[in-house]
């Protein structure tokens, strides 16, 4: 998808403006958080296995040279194909080769992030083949012509009644007097929608929560089953999965399946956990004649050895967008490309380049909520001010944000002189400000004061505060 | 494609600047992959197996399913007549091809209509054999094969397992253990299988809604000698 993150400012202003996608946000916000902290509540030992997860996953970028040639030896020895991609060019030349060699017209999806941000989609309907979304969420978006707007809620942005007139749009063959208000109508309509498709497809292309490098196995996590029917029925599977996918050995899996369910959607595991190894064994009834894993870097190894390597430990959760305050309040698609959220903060710049993607670290208020639920205890807010160093760096903020922030910096190195201004600022602002206790607008603050009002400082300083408690 | 594989692999030895782990570590790690060794396991995945079937049964609820004990498999065309009949399914039902479940006293039940194979996409209710059952989530563990085709725990609309209480392991890495000394060799079936509750999706507004592609029931059939209910 063509990035719009370089447009951040205008996409978050729009959103907010938006009253569908906030009435949309507005059933998230609270929700997603109470299911994963009565989820994790229920389970003591879920400290001890985020430091286990860390450590697995550590353990793996330190040695992924081994685990990804082991789980390649693997995978061939159980009749399978893999296949490097250096880049999304790459890995979309070698699906549509797959394609192409089986004869494939239509494609059916499970839901994969690797899948979007190669946008494997808009290249395979470019050379005739109709890719064919399977998992709720996904097919709605794809009916709407959007991209998805969470890792694991595709279309969270989205009320019922917009999905319902999409749903009418789509399937005119359908009775159009037909009820469609409520969500277990609008799933009915799809589930028998996409049932034929299903048994149509050539080929299923799905995504991969883990890589096995002791076995060779690809690992889906669903609820909803699609997964397993696209990757079960038709004669080709294909799994898209990037580099840092792998994980030593079955042991491994398990103790990271305890962490996933509970911080992405609260559950205690999963409906659907499936493991695939290599293609249809002789004698099986079903399941596909082709096994293909194609293994994407695009970017992946350059983050290796750097202080963005932690960043690679992600599983996808989804924990860190539910706990947001910006993305609580702008949604998914603000950060204008595929990954969202404070993990879209710092892998969007790692993959498609901080010239693009410079607002997106700077979309944080630093309040921690996204480390704190991290189930890979990735330090996600040091990450973002490590983009932020680069971009100022590489001279990439507006000339005014430079100047403020070298005048900043000339205060903060003068103590006496940084305790000077705070103390005016706070003394004028707070007698300024003394009858309502707030402004509703202040010169040079525009930007805060139009959608809220500054709180008036009370008339002291954090310093003088400080002094005042200290014994 | 080999153009592929060695940029990708030259680059993550760049980063790593090493050409490959050396020779002790690379035994270590074939090590750590030939002898898997259990991370930290909750203590709920560890209990006695009473304890064990219990919560079980409880987790596997929890999650929506259906359950009954059953004493002996015998019983287990009776339950499923019953079923069929509480929850308004027609008398039809595709089975997994197994003995174990093809040898049943099926003729006692002829209105049922019984086939077995894999599913093309219209039955209307399956009924599978678990390879195991896994306590501290209430998770059924079914594997493929000549005898289970896995169509049949995905297109029907419920779906129905049969699971021996001594199958019930207390955790995910127990199941390992068993699927392994069950392989011998250390090759993995085509298809695993992890199965906890019904379908379901929370794709629109958030609400949980069951039956999303994959069955809308899920009914386990418990085979306990030592309890009977």
């Amino acid at each position: 998808m063509q990035a719009t993150s370089h447009a951040f400012k205008e996409n978050a202003h729009r959103a907010l403006r938006d009253p569908d996608l906030q009435a949309a946000l507005a059933k998230m916000r609270h929700g997603s958080v109470v299911r994963r902290a009565s989820a994790i509540l229920r389970l003591p030992e879920f400290e001890a296995l985020r430091d286990q997860g860390r450590a697995i996953k550590d353990h793996v970028l330190a040695n992924l040279d081994f685990y990804l040639t082991c789980f390649e030896e693997r995978v061939t020895t159980a009749g399978g194909f893999v296949h490097w991609a250096a880049d999304a060019e790459a890995a979309r030349t070698i699906v549509l080769d797959i394609c192409r060699k089986a004869g494939a017209r239509t494609v059916t999806k499970g839901k994969s992030m690797i899948g979007e941000e190669i946008a494997i989609n808009e290249h395979l309907a470019l050379h005739g083949i109709t890719p064919v979304e399977t998992d709720l969420g996904e097919y709605i978006i794809q009916l709407r012509n959007e991209p998805p707007s969470h890792l694991i809620a595709p279309a969270i942005h989205l009320t019922k009644e917009q999905i319902a007139t999409s749903f009418r749009t789509a399937h005119q063959d359908l009775d159009p007097a037909r009820p469609l208000g409520d969500p277990a109508a609008l799933l009915a309509e799809a589930r028998g929608q996409l049932r034929e498709r299903f048994l149509a497809a050539d080929v299923g292309i799905t995504g991969a929560n883990f890589l096995i490098a002791e076995t060779g196995s690809t690992v889906i996590v669903t609820n909803e089953g699609n997964g397993d029917l696209t990757q079960t029925l038709p004669r080709v599977h294909v799994v898209l999965a990037s580099l840092e996918k792998v994980v030593p050995t079955l042991e491994d899996a398990s103790t990271i399946l305890r962490l996933l369910a509970r911080s992405a959607t609260g559950q205690e595991f999963s409906v659907y956990t499936t493991f695939s190894t290599g293609p249809r064994r002789k004698g099986d009834l079903d399941g596909p004649d082709e096994f293909h894993v194609v293994l994407l870097d695009n970017g992946r190894s350059r983050m290796l050895g750097t202080e963005f390597q932690d960043m690679l430990r992600c599983i996808r959760c989804g924990a860190c967008l539910n706990h947001c305050p910006i993305y609580q309040a702008v949604g998914g698609h603000a950060y204008g490309w595929v990954y969202t959220g404070p993990m879209g903060a710092v892998l969007t710049p790692a993959i498609i380049g901080i010239e693009e993607a410079g607002h997106l670290p700077n979309a944080s208020t630093f309040c921690g909520r996204c480390e704190s639920v991290c189930p890979m205890r990735i330090p996600l807010p040091k990450m973002m001010r490590h983009w932020r160093e680069r971009e100022f760096e590489r001279h990439l903020q507006p000339a005014r944000m430079r100047l403020a922030l070298k005048a900043w910096a000339f205060l903060a190195r003068r103590p006496g002189l940084y305790r000077l201004a705070a103390w005016m600022g706070a003394t004028l602002l707070g007698r300024a400000g003394r009858g309502s206790g707030a402004f509703g607008s202040l010169p040079l603050a525009a930007g805060w004061t139009a959608t809220r009002d500054m709180p008036a400082p009370e008339g002291k300083t954090f310093h003088a505060l400080w002094r005042a408690r200290s014994p | 494609m080999t153009d592929g594989r060695q940029t990708v692999l030259d680059s993550i030895a760049r980063a790593l600047r090493r050409e490959g782990p050396d020779e002790a570590t690379r035994n270590a790690l074939e090590r750590r992959l030939s002898d898997p060794k259990r991370n930290l396991i909750p203590a709920r995945g560890q209990l006695a197996p009473e304890a064990r079937v219990a919560l079980f049964v409880e987790m596997a609820r929890e999650a929506a399913a259906t359950l009954v004990r059953l004493p002996s498999t015998t019983a287990v065309p009776a339950a499923v007549a019953d079923y069929l009949r509480h929850e308004n399914l027609p008398p039809q039902i595709r089975i997994a091809p197994t003995p174990e479940l093809q040898n049943l006293p099926w003729r006692e039940w002829p209105m049922l209509e019984v086939s077995s194979g894999a599913s093309e996409g219209h039955d209307p209710v399956s009924l599978t054999p678990a390879f195991a059952g896994i306590a501290e989530t209430g998770t059924l563990m079914l594997t493929s094969g000549r005898s289970s085709p896995t169509t049949l725990h995905f297109l029907p609309a419920a779906h129905i397992i049969v699971l021996r209480a001594e199958t019930i392991v207390g955790a995910l890495e127990n199941a390992w253990t068993l699927l392994r000394s069950s392989t011998g060799d250390g090759t993995m079936p085509r298809t695993v299988n992890f199965i906890t509750g019904p379908s379901r999706s929370a794709d629109i507004e958030q609400i949980l809604q069951l039956g999303a592609h994959g069955p809308r029931r899920l009914h386990i059939l418990l085979i306990d000698a030592g309890q009977t209910s």
